[in-house]
């Protein structure tokens, strides 16, 4: 990569964001610059803030649920998933074993389509637009399904506190299933495109390194730990929900034959494998589905007045697509939580770009930042208000604004 | 990772050991779930600020710790600190999650960096600071993290005392007035001719047609 040729010139800064085409969501980037090389990375989060902890002290579990749907536009259930446990644990509340399931099923549907989204994005930041097509268009059966099984593409809807809202009957078993066999046919050709192309593999390969020491002190998660070697996922390693049931092991780039690098190629194999997990897992989900009611309680006036009872602490987690979710919730016999902290997956893996990022070439920035599957969405929940643009317009104008169109399409 | 494992109790047990009377309320909250019932475990322990950073450094002695997030909670005359770690990950279904809570005094919200133990809680740290208005000392990088530039000194989102958010600074949806002051949308024309058709199939529906419908040509 840098031939560690010396400049005369001092170090200058370009700057990378918040806005920029090769960032999906806004995040500030400064490089300090050596010629092509990266001498620097440093970078702001917070620019999609939205107060969302915030918001859930102020309202009631069962809002919240709905309120976590929207965290994330990717993560639809990844969210709802581990706020409802850590709901579940300070309430006590058995989730029945169908519901547990039917969880999994639709979290690894979350994973199919997150992954291949993120596999197309990552042949868009090279540059390989064709793959970007095909990985885009295969991904939309799995969204077909998602939506066949909770009736929305994103906002699923479909936890609730003490199971799932939605059953999955045996009659929607055949479209699940010739999904999965889609995926199944289609994952040998997506292998073979995405790692034995040359130009990837030369974009790739010792890019963006993560060593396994530095993913273990920065407390990686998911896939961009496990493509350094950090043996870590929470499906296997903490068995909740129906994934205590499931004969699982994490997937590490060796699966697919080489060494574990570290680097962008080895967390392509990551996800791509993952896929063919996934596929397995929700079959298995599908036919080792117990009989049972799908919820703890449907009356919600009851769950809610079971949850304002309620003293205690505890956390939730998920092992979301990026990695590990997790949520903190205390509650104190109010109807609201006395406290909830989301800790999104990317949290914990956006420190991992200053490592991956100095020292690598300007042109690869774009694919390094996307290697680790960036969602600052699901990492900016916090702030409450913004002034925003001093010479423009306030938020509260275009806000107003927005109101006023909102109400002008109603017609009201 | 490590030759032996701990159980639940033994890991108390060595802290207990160690800090005596700095280590209090330990508990061990195990759920089960799916249909196999396999339990998974979260310890929870509550222990003095001065003992944080030997503590993680045993922690750290045992397994390896992954430090998710660093949460609080501002139960009024205290700020209780939550430092979430997971050992023993990589061991299926043997991941333990230990949970040590740092209550601080209000008068005196300092804790000390963990980040030259795990490099990782940088983060988070800054966070903290921020929102709850915990002071960091040493802390490597003592920036905003989420906030803007031009928040306000001095409030700190999470806090549920004055120094949290103040209403004016919350912005209610149901206060934006209906706009008074915005040109007629150009719709309004075309409304007349199709409006007719299905006024009419509804009114002959009803019983008395003719006082509604008078009622509503006039709106």
């Amino acid at each position: 990569m840098s031939d560690g040729t010396p400049t005369k010139k001092a170090p200058y800064v370009v700057p990378i964001g918040p806005i920029h085409p090769a960032l999906k969501e806004p995040v500030q980037f400064l490089f300090e610059m050596e010629g092509e090389v990266v001498k620097k990375a440093d970078f702001a989060p917070g620019q999609t803030h939205r107060g969302i902890e915030w918001m859930g002290m102020h309202r009631n579990p069962v809002q919240i649920v709905h309120l976590t749907d929207r965290i994330c536009g990717i993560c639809g259930v990844t969210h709802s998933l581990a706020f409802a446990r850590a709901v579940e644990q300070i309430v006590d509340i058995e989730v029945p074993a169908r519901a547990d399931y039917i969880r999994v099923i639709i979290a690894e549907l979350e994973r199919i389509q997150s992954h291949l989204l993120w596999a197309g994005v990552a042949a868009h930041e090279l540059g390989f637009d064709t793959l970007f097509y095909l990985a885009w268009r295969v991904r939309e059966e799995s969204m077909d399904v998602i939506e066949y099984i909770t009736g929305n593409r994103i906002n699923y809807g479909l936890v609730q506190v003490g199971g799932v809202r939605r059953d999955i009957v045996p009659d929607q078993h055949p479209t699940i299933k010739k999904c999965l066999d889609g995926y199944r046919d289609l994952l040998g050709k997506m292998l073979n495109l995405f790692l034995n192309d040359t130009t990837i593999s030369i974009r790739c390969k010792d890019t963006g390194l993560l060593t396994f020491e530095k993913a273990l002190e920065l407390s990686c998660v998911g896939p961009t730990a496990r493509a350094s070697g950090v043996v870590k996922d929470v499906r296997v390693d903490y068995p909740y929900s129906a994934y205590g049931d499931l004969d699982i092991s994490p997937i590490l780039p060796s699966a697919y034959g080489g060494g574990i690098n570290g680097d962008v190629y080895d967390r392509i194999v990551v996800r791509l494998l993952e896929v063919a997990q996934s596929v397995e897992i929700i079959e298995t989900c599908l036919k080792e589905m117990p009989d049972g009611p799908i919820l703890w309680e449907s009356k919600l006036p009851k769950l809610l007045s079971a949850c304002k009872k309620a003293h205690g602490e505890a956390v939730g987690r998920h092992e979301a697509p990026r990695g590990e979710c997790l949520h903190y919730v205390a509650m104190d016999g109010h109807e609201a939580p006395a406290m909830w902290k989301v800790k999104a997956s990317s949290y914990s893996n956006l420190h991992s770009w200053i490592p991956m990022l100095e020292g690598e070439q300007l042109a690869d920035v774009p694919i390094i930042v996307a290697s680790i599957d960036p969602c600052l969405s699901c990492t900016d929940r916090v702030a409450v208000l913004r002034g925003v643009k001093r010479d423009l317009m306030t938020k509260e104008d275009l806000h107003r604004l927005s109101v006023e169109k909102t109400r002008r399409i109603q017609g009201c | 990772m490590n030759e032996t494992i701990l159980t639940p109790q033994e890991l108390i047990d060595r802290f207990t050991r160690t800090f005596g009377d700095l280590v209090s309320d330990p508990r061990i909250q195990i759920r089960a779930e799916g249909a196999k019932k396999n339990p998974n475990t979260n310890i929870w322990m509550t222990i003095t600020r001065d003992i944080l950073k030997p503590a993680i450094s045993m922690l750290k002695e045992i397994s390896y710790p992954h430090l998710s997030v660093i949460s609080g909670w501002d139960v009024g005359e205290e700020l209780r600190m939550q430092y979430i770690f997971s050992i023993y990950f990589g061991e299926r279904h043997g991941e333990y999650m230990v949970i040590f809570t740092v209550p601080l005094t209000k008068g005196d919200l300092v804790l000390p960096t963990i980040t030259d133990i795990m490099p990782g809680a940088l983060f988070t740290e800054r966070e903290k600071q921020e929102m709850f208005g915990v002071t960091i000392t040493d802390i490597p990088d003592g920036r905003r993290l989420f906030l803007p530039e031009d928040f306000p000194e001095g409030v700190y989102p999470l806090r549920k005392d004055e120094t949290g958010i103040p209403d004016t600074m919350v912005k209610h949806l149901w206060e934006v007035g209906r706009p008074t002051n915005r040109p007629v949308p150009p719709v309004t024309e075309k409304e007349e001719e199709p409006k007719d058709d299905p006024e009419e199939k509804t009114v002959k529906n009803k019983e008395n047609p003719s006082p509604e419908a008078e009622a509503k040509t006039d709106e």
